[in-house]
């Protein structure tokens, strides 16, 4: 496709006509070309190992649609890769479906488009089925993406997803420093001036999953932090679960300018969401180990042990605060920031 | 910035002040904050479990989306309904119930509500709206008063003539009297650390003598809080209530004579409603006679829908530290952050927002 600097797109583009076509062949296909896509077919149909599959969808509306360390699509590609890696399934394929305003520049949607094709590459996945639809101005808010995916997964790790393995005295481990993307999000949205700048941590984390997974058979639980930030995910892990659980709030990692801007906005960086971390609860044992893999991995560097399952105060989570006194993690209410993700 | 935080969560001197907090009395001791943000810090860092069985703290009205009446939603509400006016307000107020609906409810249904961060941003839509009349809801205490009578003036200046404010804004010490009156069982208030940046400590001068309770204006980090209770201790253990500052680095007795003299040029004291308390003598702020023609309440008349307040709804008893949020029915079975059915659980600082989150 012959895109010129100031093309944009018109709801022609959606109408199925020639395009539609041109933007499919021209834009799509050129980046995302693989065996599965390329025959055009209504489906696609892949060859899949025997055993159980990981099945995932998850939509993706961030306002805006491009901020640091990121854009709407690298962040559609991870989030459905983590999705599927958090189950201790391995990531194979994905789909993507584009909602896109009229008028929305060709350039902004080429630049998208390269950049998911790229994580993707990163990630080990092919985009193997797609669609395309354009509305009015107003309808939409530029670009909204959906992605699914598959993977597959062995029967040794089935458990991973919901916990059930999990028993007191197992270690609770994060790969990294928590509410990144949200405040990133949230300078690009204010253009603050940061003296040192902030980038979201959307990352596929398939690789880093992988890794720990060869040194450790004995990963109870996964999940990855996004919105609500690791509260959320320290909520959900322990709601009606027969043991507690206890975090100590110093040993969590925030950067000093998340920290300092979760300050001077009022916000908490417990409920500030992410998009490259994964929270695991392992066997005390393994616990060192794993995070001494982590720290050999990009996405893995400031991972910490920061807490314990406990057996007292069950379907409770306890956090331990910087000043020695205790109180709840609960399940986050309402957004602090709208549209992350 | 971090660091100087950081000098005012050191874990070792906290632990250090909860000991000398034991050790400063055994007496059964009952301190109130007045101050939302207070609030939302103790039980952020979980200064509760510090604390020695003897002393307890209580949550005051002190949350200024959280002491609006409803009457003041619906107000604003039947404003949005009108083609002709744009609410501009700051995002907390969006989602307090009033008797019917909410301003995020009239925003779904197309009423052009917009979320400002500061009232300049009122003034700009002022600006590009001639044909259209911007209404800015002000809540709030000394502390947001001052920038609404900055936004008052600068209307003036400009010559900006279709914007409006909605005033609801309200003093502190009228509250900090009437709950004694009404009976509440204190011996001290944390007193509010932003309000009196404004104030100065004079607004307190008469609740030591009058009412034989301790004052302490304090920070908002986990020492300065911890060190206000010290303070309030001593002074109760010695028998000598007094009015004193622990938040120095920002407090001087004087205040911020400049911005005193902005309120005292735009508003004038009125008698105002108190969501748990009623109307309060004095308590309010309302725009003077020369600003009238920027008051919406004198000049765009609306019909407004008669007030109901939720049966079961404890707000009132809960803002005047008679119960605990726990103590509400509502509480967590009805009322939570995402259906708040008083004004205590909608806004950040407020007690039962600050219950529910943060348990201690």
């Amino acid at each position: 496709m012959k895109t010129n600097k100031n093309e944009r797109i018109l709801l022609g583009h959606g109408s199925g006509g020639k395009l539609t076509h041109e933007l499919i062949s021209g834009l799509f296909m050129k980046y995302f070309s693989n065996p599965h896509l390329d025959l055009h077919t209504d489906s696609a149909i892949m060859r899949a190992e025997a055993g159980h599959i990981a099945f995932t969808t998850d939509a993706f509306v961030v306002d805006p649609i491009f901020f640091p360390g990121g854009d709407i699509g690298k962040l559609a590609v991870c989030g459905t890769v983590n999705d599927i890696a958090v189950s201790g399934a391995r990531p194979l394929w994905l789909s993507a479906a584009f909602i896109i305003e009229e008028g929305l520049p060709m350039a902004e949607l080429e630049r998208i488009v390269a950049g998911m094709a790229q994580e993707a590459g990163k990630a080990g996945v092919e985009i193997v089925t797609g669609d395309t639809k354009v509305v009015g101005r107003k309808q939409c808010d530029k670009l909204f993406i959906t992605t699914a995916g598959l993977g597959v997964i062995e029967a040794r790790h089935l458990g991973i997803g919901t916990g059930e393995k999990m028993i007191p005295g197992d270690k609770i481990i994060i790969n990294g420093s928590i509410g990144d993307h949200g405040m990133a999000i949230m300078s690009a949205r204010n253009e603050l001036q940061l003296s040192s700048p902030l980038l979201s941590d959307c990352a596929s984390l398939n690789g880093l999953i992988e890794s720990v997974m060869k040194v450790s058979g004995n990963i109870r639980f996964m999940r990855d932090a996004t919105r609500g930030g690791l509260s959320a995910v320290i909520g959900e892990l322990v709601r009606g679960r027969p043991h507690g659980l206890v975090i100590n709030e110093e040993d969590i990692p925030v950067k000093e300018n998340v920290r300092g801007m979760c300050e001077l906005l009022g916000f908490d960086p417990m409920y500030v969401a992410n998009e490259g971390k994964v929270l695991m609860v392992t066997a005390a044992a393994d616990a060192q180990k794993i995070v001494e893999c982590m720290h050999q991995h990009e996405y893995g560097r400031d991972a910490r042990i920061i807490g314990e399952i406990v057996p007292d105060h069950p379907g409770k989570a306890w956090l331990k605060t910087c000043v020695g006194g205790n109180r709840i993690i609960d399940l986050p209410a309402g957004e602090q920031l709208p549209r992350i993700c | 910035m971090i660091r100087y935080i950081d000098e005012y969560r050191n874990k070792e001197m906290v632990l250090r002040l909860a000991g000398q907090i034991r050790e400063a009395t055994s007496r059964s001791l009952r301190f109130m904050e007045v101050c939302g943000g207070h609030t939302m810090a103790i039980h952020k860092f979980g200064i509760p479990s510090l604390l020695p069985g003897n002393i307890r703290l209580l949550s005051g009205p002190g949350c200024p989306v959280c002491v609006t009446d409803r009457k003041f939603i619906d107000q604003a509400v039947s404003y949005a309904r009108r083609s002709d006016v744009i609410i501009t307000t700051y995002g907390d107020l969006i989602r307090v119930p009033g008797s019917s609906s909410t301003l995020d409810a009239e925003k779904s249904k197309g009423s052009d509500i917009r979320i400002i961060y500061s009232i300049l941003d009122a003034l700009a839509i002022a600006k590009q709206n001639p044909g259209k009349k911007i209404i800015f809801p002000g809540i709030g205490f000394e502390t947001t008063t001052p920038p609404s009578a900055a936004g008052i003036l600068k209307a003036r200046e400009e010559g900006i003539t279709n914007f409006y404010l909605l005033s609801s804004h309200k003093v502190m010490p009228p509250a900090m009297e009437a709950l004694i009156d009404e009976g509440v069982e204190i011996d001290g208030y944390i007193a509010p650390g932003h309000v009196s940046t404004i104030t100065g400590t004079s607004i307190y001068r008469d609740i030591p003598g009058k009412f034989g309770l301790g004052c302490v204006i304090s920070g908002f980090e986990p020492l300065d809080l911890m060190q206000s209770i010290l303070m309030l201790a001593l002074q109760m253990e010695r028998g000598e209530p007094k009015v004193e500052i622990q938040y120095r680095r920002a407090v001087r007795p004087e205040g911020n004579p400049k911005a005193l003299e902005m309120i005292r040029k735009v508003f004038e004291p009125r008698d105002d409603w108190w969501r748990g308390l009623g109307i309060l003598k004095s308590s309010g702020l309302g725009l003077r006679e020369e600003y009238s023609d920027m008051d919406a309440e004198k000049t765009i008349p609306v019909e407004v829908e008669k007030t109901r307040e939720d049966k079961g709804c404890r707000c009132g008893d809960i803002l005047k530290g008679l119960a605990t949020p726990g103590e509400c029915k509502l509480f967590d079975r009805v009322c939570t952050p995402l259906n708040p059915v008083g004004a205590c659980m909608v806004s950040n600082e407020g007690a039962c927002h600050a219950w529910y989150r943060y348990r201690t």
